[in-house]
């Protein structure tokens, strides 16, 4: 059966209390929104959640990729090319990347369903991601937050069928970002609500509902992607939405997450599901989507997955406005990251395998893996008898660290260490950890950030992160 | 077959210079060179240094003027000029490049000159590398401090520890004439101050400062020809190491590269009995943790004894092997071509007794050593001076 075989989610663990956006101290239970903090980015979110999404799946089998996203770092260069590369994907596939709404997910969803029943393409994995930017004291600060969903779609054990799609076009300033803009604009919340919001929505979802010959109130889950908790509440009692099939907004958690937001809200509601259920989407921006989809007994036997649950679950308060202000650059800094040309392309080039895609390699004579990629083996001395060993998704040691105060960064110090994985050993960034609870012999994962930017341009590579304390489920 | 002795006393040290280091806003390199070769000559008594000089080496690390930069400072034309680096152990690869050349019976005098000239980036300290991806981010202080956890863990060895090293050189430096920073310090400034990359706060890194150094060398035979007290090279040797930063089998509390150069360089001399046959050592305190880990990969005491001889004073001027008795890289500042040549400088005053308030009593028969360590560090130099 053509339909979702997994999911995965990515939510930075940073959150920014509503609190101390308003000058307070954080206490427990504030309401919060997440933060991708300044080494993150619709990028970095969305490989993560990809990796969460691929766990105990064979990449090879993927064929297109389709990256959707209001906030890709590259206005031209496609993003779904670099997360294929950091994902070891390889290379004869679809690339494509999905932009401009905040419904980029949903539709990414139904073109991955579309390809699959024409046979264009047999796996397709789907990467919604966004970190958008509010200006400093906006009324979109609080109602925004940076996250990143995966699906993966195929003709196979799949969790759920995607049955029907509806979607319906609007051309309206509502919410939006100029070309060359940071932040997110908005006009009125109330001419949003009123002359965007309820009646694309609404439109969407009658549509839908014709297509399948039902009404609302057969849907034993409702999902709504709305900009705020208001509108969610309003076009649930306009559209006579029943409360316990209403799936609940992530306002105060999370945010809203642009594109990411209607594949995270799916995923959480997946994660309650039962075999059966029937399920209804509803997404925004620039008009909307609406889908049906129905939960298979495929989703009992599929292993618990690091979804939005898990996500929500792990959190790094932020305890002081300044931090997040200088975290994502929202005042003058005193680097200028513009004036220069940047990392030598033919470097970036042809270091890709081990910047990107954080190839290692074994040597054929004595086993050792080395990173990154050397002509001669380190330990043997033989030549040019490798094969890679991907070590992204390995488990890493740490050998030694320093804190560095000294390299440029918002929030200093830089936490360096020697990692050893597999016998190879690397000089890395752990990040997503305090200093003081470095310790020699702990453990990490990998995960794909930014690690500086020059000429203007995000560079990427892989950092260490503490293995969570909290698993699946 | 090569033999490790075979440059031993061939080749003598007939005169050392120094210019004033410092942050010198108003002199260039070539103004600095001029200082430093001019008080080499005058020391080796040479007064037509274009007829009486053979041969030059020159380096540094900031300048990519090549040879040229020395050369016409100095005006030595029509003469084999070579520019070498070899990372912060340039300078006593430059030493080494020197004795090769006259050990061989090529030449009969060269001069060698150090220098680098960091303050004219707009920089306070060294560059941040931004070379490529994986290399980022990292400084020196970055780099040498990733021995401290580990050997902190494996000895017990602490901050209170790496002060002791700073207070000793800050008070060394000023004794030293050529020095930048002449103040002690006390360990209430040591634990005060900004934390750099731990445990590395401002007083265990070197400052950066603009600087050049000079040695003229001579034929042993001939050097009865120079009014000076001439100083013998005994050894002088660099290796080349492993980035620790992906060696498989690093372990954190030594550099390689320097007990690699120890084990050559003292065969080259002949030494059988470390620490006693060394009266004085100039070693490379790029931080503070470098020169204790240098305490021990040089074999002055055992790996891991560090803390009780420092507790002891074994290394203060007072002590029974005083090191950097200039106040080492920590008051000179680290002009990196520059360096090794200045511990020269520092150890023929010392062999010589010309070393005014600091000098070292009863060093009379003994070796003096100089050590510099370079890259992740990845290269080492070390020199042993002495009587013929």
């Amino acid at each position: 059966m053509i339909g979702i075989i997994s999911y995965g989610a990515y939510i930075p663990p940073t959150r920014l209390p509503f609190s101390v956006i308003a000058g307070r101290p954080a206490s427990d239970g504030d309401p919060e929104r997440s933060v991708a903090w300044h080494d993150e980015d619709a990028i970095t979110l969305g490989v993560t959640a990809a990796v969460h999404c691929l766990e105990g799946f064979d990449r090879n089998q993927i064929d297109k990729l389709i990256f959707a996203s209001t906030t890709l770092p590259f206005a031209e260069k496609q993003s779904a090319a670099l997360a294929a590369r950091a994902l070891d994907l390889g290379r004869d596939i679809q690339t494509e990347d999905q932009t401009g709404s905040t419904r980029a997910g949903s539709s990414a969803l139904s073109a991955a369903f579309d390809a699959v029943r024409a046979g264009s393409a047999k796996t397709v994995l789907v990467i919604a991601s966004d970190a958008r930017l509010a200006a400093p004291g906006s009324g979109l600060e609080v109602k925004l937050g940076d996250g990143a969903a995966a699906l993966l779609i195929s003709d196979g054990a799949a969790i759920a069928s995607l049955d029907h799609f509806a979607a319906v076009t609007d051309e309206i300033t509502d919410v939006w970002r100029p070309a060359g803009h940071d932040y997110v604009h908005s006009w009125e919340d109330r001419f949003v609500l009123q002359e965007s919001v309820l009646p694309n929505l609404s439109r969407a979802i009658e549509s839908l509902l014709v297509r399948c010959e039902c009404s609302i109130n057969e849907f034993d889950r409702v999902v709504l992607a709305t900009p705020d908790a208001r509108s969610h509440a309003t076009l649930a009692r306009s559209s006579k939405i029943e409360q316990d099939a209403l799936e609940p907004h992530l306002f105060g958690r999370l945010g809203h997450a642009g594109a990411a937001t209607a594949p995270l809200l799916l995923i959480a509601a997946l994660e309650a599901a039962k075999p059966g259920e029937r399920l209804l989407l509803a997404d925004f921006g620039s008009g909307a989507n609406a889908a049906a989809l129905l939960i298979t007994k495929e989703i009992s036997p599929l292993k618990t997955r690091r979804g939005v649950a898990w996500n929500l679950a792990r959190r790094r308060v932020v305890s002081r406005y300044d931090d997040y202000v200088k975290a994502k650059g929202l005042t003058a800094t005193e680097w200028d990251a513009g004036s220069n040309p940047g990392l030598s392309a033919t470097i970036l080039f042809r270091e890709r395998d081990d910047d990107l895609s954080f190839l290692g390699q074994q040597c054929q004579s004595c086993q050792a893996v080395q990173f990154p990629k050397q002509r001669v083996c380190e330990t043997c001395y033989s030549k040019d008898r490798f094969d890679p060993l991907r070590l992204s998704d390995q488990i890493g040691k740490i050998v030694t660290y320093t804190f560095d105060y000294f390299f440029p960064t918002p929030n200093p110090p830089t936490i360096v260490t020697i990692i050893e994985v597999a016998g190879a050993r690397i000089h890395l960034q752990v990040v997503d950890i305090e200093a003081k609870d470095v310790e020699i012999g702990q453990e990490v994962e990998f995960v794909f950030r930014r690690i500086h930017e020059s000429g203007g341009r995000p560079n990427y590579y892989w950092k260490g992160i503490p293995r969570p304390e909290i698993e699946h489920g | 077959m090569a033999r490790k002795d075979s440059i031993r006393d061939k080749v003598s040290i007939v005169g050392v210079g120094c210019c004033q280091f410092g942050e010198n806003w108003n002199q260039s390199a070539a103004d600095m060179i001029v200082d430093a070769a001019y008080e080499a000559y005058a020391d080796a008594g040479i007064e037509k240094p274009q007829e009486e000089i053979d041969a030059v080496f020159t380096g540094s690390i900031y300048s990519n003027k090549g040879p040229h930069e020395c050369a016409d400072a100095l005006k030595l034309f029509n003469k084999p000029v070579t520019f070498a680096t070899n990372y912060c152990a340039t300078g006593t690869d430059l030493i080494r490049l020197g004795v090769l050349s006259i050990a061989a019976g090529l030449y009969d005098r060269v001069l060698v000159v150090g220098y680098d000239k960091p303050k004219d980036r707009g920089v306070s300290g060294p560059s941040v590398v931004v070379d490529r991806v994986r290399d980022l981010p990292q400084t020196p202080a970055g780099w040498f401090s990733l021995a401290a956890a580990t050997y902190f863990k494996k000895y017990g060895a602490t901050r209170q520890d790496l002060a002791k090293i700073a207070i000793k050189n800050h008070a060394n430096g000023c004794l030293a004439p050529k020095s930048f920073l002449k103040r002690t310090i006390t360990e209430e400034d040591y634990f005060k101050a900004r934390i750099i990359s731990w445990p590395f706060g401002l007083y265990d890194s070197a400052a950066q400062t603009d600087g050049a150094s000079a040695v003229v060398l001579s034929r042993s035979d001939l050097a009865s020809r120079h009014p000076s007290d001439p100083i013998a090279i005994k050894g002088v040797t660099v290796r080349s190491g492993p980035n620790p930063q992906k060696d498989p089998n690093h372990d954190f509390l030594s550099w390689k590269p320097t007990a690699w150069a120890r084990d050559d360089v003292y065969e080259m001399a002949g030494i059988t009995n470390c620490p006693e046959e060394i009266g004085i050592a100039q070693v490379h305190d790029c931080f503070s943790l470098t020169e204790l880990l240098t305490y021990e990969d040089l074999g002055f005491c055992e790996k891991g004894s560090a803390k009780e001889h420092i507790a002891d004073g074994t290394f203060e001027r007072s002590g029974s092997l005083p090191v950097n008795t200039d106040g080492g890289l920590k008051t000179f500042g680290h002009p990196t071509g520059a360096t090794g040549v200045r511990m020269i400088y520092e150890n023929v005053l010392q062999l010589r007794g010309q070393a005014g308030k600091r000098q070292i009593p009863n060093i009379d028969g003994k070796l003096a050593l100089s050590h510099n360590i370079g890259g992740h560090p990845t290269a080492c130099g070390i020199a042993l001076l002495g009587r013929l």
